[in-house]
């Protein structure tokens, strides 16, 4: 078969698929109709679990585009047992994610020692405000409910020991 | 006095008529052309579905993008030739319109009948250079300047082979005249056999193939469209054009790929016609009066399968560099449209 010059293969290539096309439907959705789910582990938006925060500041220090603000005080808390000393714990006042600064690197995820930050898979939080894309305490709790299981671990990985 | 379907008009309405429809044979195809081609069939081509939101199937997408270029700011940038650059957008769209005056619709229905209408046609073509340049020059913009002038680098190299690739047509027809070349399509035959008159794109088939390279190139579509190229130069001359101003500047380029459309049907295909021995007409005068309702729909058929072609070949090819631009026009196409006048004669002569 003789060579086909590459400018009449790509016209059969955009007439072949304006064909596909016309008969079996478009490869993309129109998307405020209909919603495409994204894979479980996409980097959607960041979900705070507040319990877990002990505002140790590594999340905003390791953040390339300090975009975490956090602020803290410590509390004297009751002893755990009869006598003892009273108890120091970190209480959170402040843990704001301004995502007109973040570029979704995730460190901040990564770097969390006690597993207070999670990536959820939502997208739809665009403001017509910039200032409301910094996400508060709250709002960033909220996202918690929507943080997808964890997939299930290949059979025959090992566990990790608690 | 012209009777147009046994109606008699005089003078001032055929010339109200005339002018009715010169705007509308320019706007119409181009807002076609946009729609089917460039919004629907582009998507297609790309496997998406493109607008769907304006109007059923997004067919009033048009009518939303020109409110949104209506309401938009006339920006002259301040170190900018304000005047030059306010006139440039019009002058490429006056090309436009000077083009259709000659492009026959019908055995009555065109708006002028001039003898040297393609030599008019190809003379008026170019104008758009010198519009293309004001706008680059206009704009004080380097990027701009650099646009315009690699516009008018390649329209003044491809204007060549276009029109070498003319005189092929003219030499055959024996005639400039946009209506008569029609005639001589559709009332010719090939080595005897009339069945199918003798549209030019089969005896002179390497000079459409010529022609519509050459247009292609003139229209700065893909992948000849360097003076536009959006990766470097951000749209060259028309950069600096916002609103109303760039509207009309894609106005002018959609309109003129309809009218050069509208030209290659006339020149190659056959125009208005259909072949006369089906009918029985032999000249102008004895085609029946219905053909005036017909030819305009025969014409914007023709005209959509030539801008097909053109889109097609726009939207499936890569750019040309700008010296493999340059070289393309000179060390192949007129040569071979040389060539080809060379052949047309030796034949008009020896048969």
């Amino acid at each position: 078969m003789p060579k086909v010059p590459g400018m009449v293969k790509g016209l059969g290539v955009t007439l072949g698929t304006l064909f596909e096309t016309v008969t079996k439907g478009a490869n993309t959705v129109q998307y405020p109709h209909e919603k495409e789910a994204p894979p479980t582990r996409a980097r959607g938006v960041i979900a705070l679990h507040e319990g877990n925060c002990t505002s140790c500041m590594l999340c905003a220090r390791s953040c390339p585009d300090w975009c975490i603000y956090i602020e803290g005080h410590k509390e004297l808390a009751p002893p755990r047992r009869e006598g003892g000393k009273p108890r120091k714990v970190n209480m959170l006042d402040r843990f704001d994610i301004d995502y007109a600064l973040c570029m979704y690197c995730g460190i901040c995820v990564e770097v969390c020692p006690f597993d207070a930050l999670f990536w959820t898979p939502e997208y739809e939080y665009s403001e017509p405000r910039i200032a409301d894309l910094l996400h508060d305490k709250a709002k960033l709790g909220e996202w918690m409910e929507t943080v997808p299981e964890a997939p299930e671990l290949e059979s025959g990985a090992e566990k990790k020991k608690k | 006095m012209m009777s147009v379907l046994a109606v008699e008009v005089p003078y001032w309405g055929q010339s109200l008529l005339r002018v009715l429809g010169g705007i509308v044979a320019v706007l119409l195809p181009a807002g076609t052309i946009v729609y089917v081609f460039l919004f629907k069939m582009m998507s297609f081509m790309q496997s998406r579905l493109g607008p769907m939101e304006a109007g059923p199937y997004g067919s009033l997408q048009l009518v939303a993008e020109v409110g949104k270029w209506l309401q938009k700011e006339d920006i002259i940038p301040e170190r900018a030739d304000a005047r030059i650059f306010k006139m440039a957008p019009v002058v490429v769209l006056v090309s436009t319109f000077l083009l259709i005056a000659v492009v026959p619709f019908g055995p009555d229905a065109w708006f002028t009948n001039f003898e040297v209408g393609i030599f008019y046609a190809l003379a008026v073509s170019s104008l758009s250079v010198l519009g293309i340049l004001m706008a680059g020059w206009a704009s004080a913009n380097k990027y701009s300047l650099l646009g315009g002038l690699r516009a008018a680098g390649q329209l003044i190299a491809y204007e060549l082979p276009m029109v070498l690739a003319v005189i092929g047509v003219v030499i055959q027809a024996g005639t400039m005249n946009l209506q008569q070349i029609v005639v001589a399509q559709n009332s010719g035959s090939i080595f005897g056999f009339d069945g199918l008159g003798n549209p030019y794109i089969l005896t002179q088939f390497v000079g459409f193939v010529v022609f519509m390279i050459a247009i292609q190139a003139e229209l700065t579509q893909a992948p000849f469209d360097m003076p536009i190229a959006e990766s470097e130069l951000v749209s060259g001359y028309m950069t600096e054009y916002s609103g109303f101003r760039f509207l009309i500047f894609f106005i002018g380029e959609f309109a003129t790929a309809g009218v050069f459309s509208l030209l290659t049907s006339v020149l190659f295909l056959g125009g208005w016609g259909v072949p006369f021995a089906w009918f029985g007409w032999s000249d102008v005068d004895s085609v029946a009066n219905w053909m005036n309702v017909a030819g305009p729909i025969i014409m914007i058929t023709k005209m959509m399968l030539i801008a097909f072609i053109i889109m097609w070949v726009r939207f499936s090819s890569p750019r040309f560099r700008e010296d493999q631009l340059q070289r393309f026009a000179w060390k192949v196409l007129i040569p071979v449209s040389l060539g080809n006048i060379a052949l047309t004669s030796i034949f008009k002569v020896v048969m």
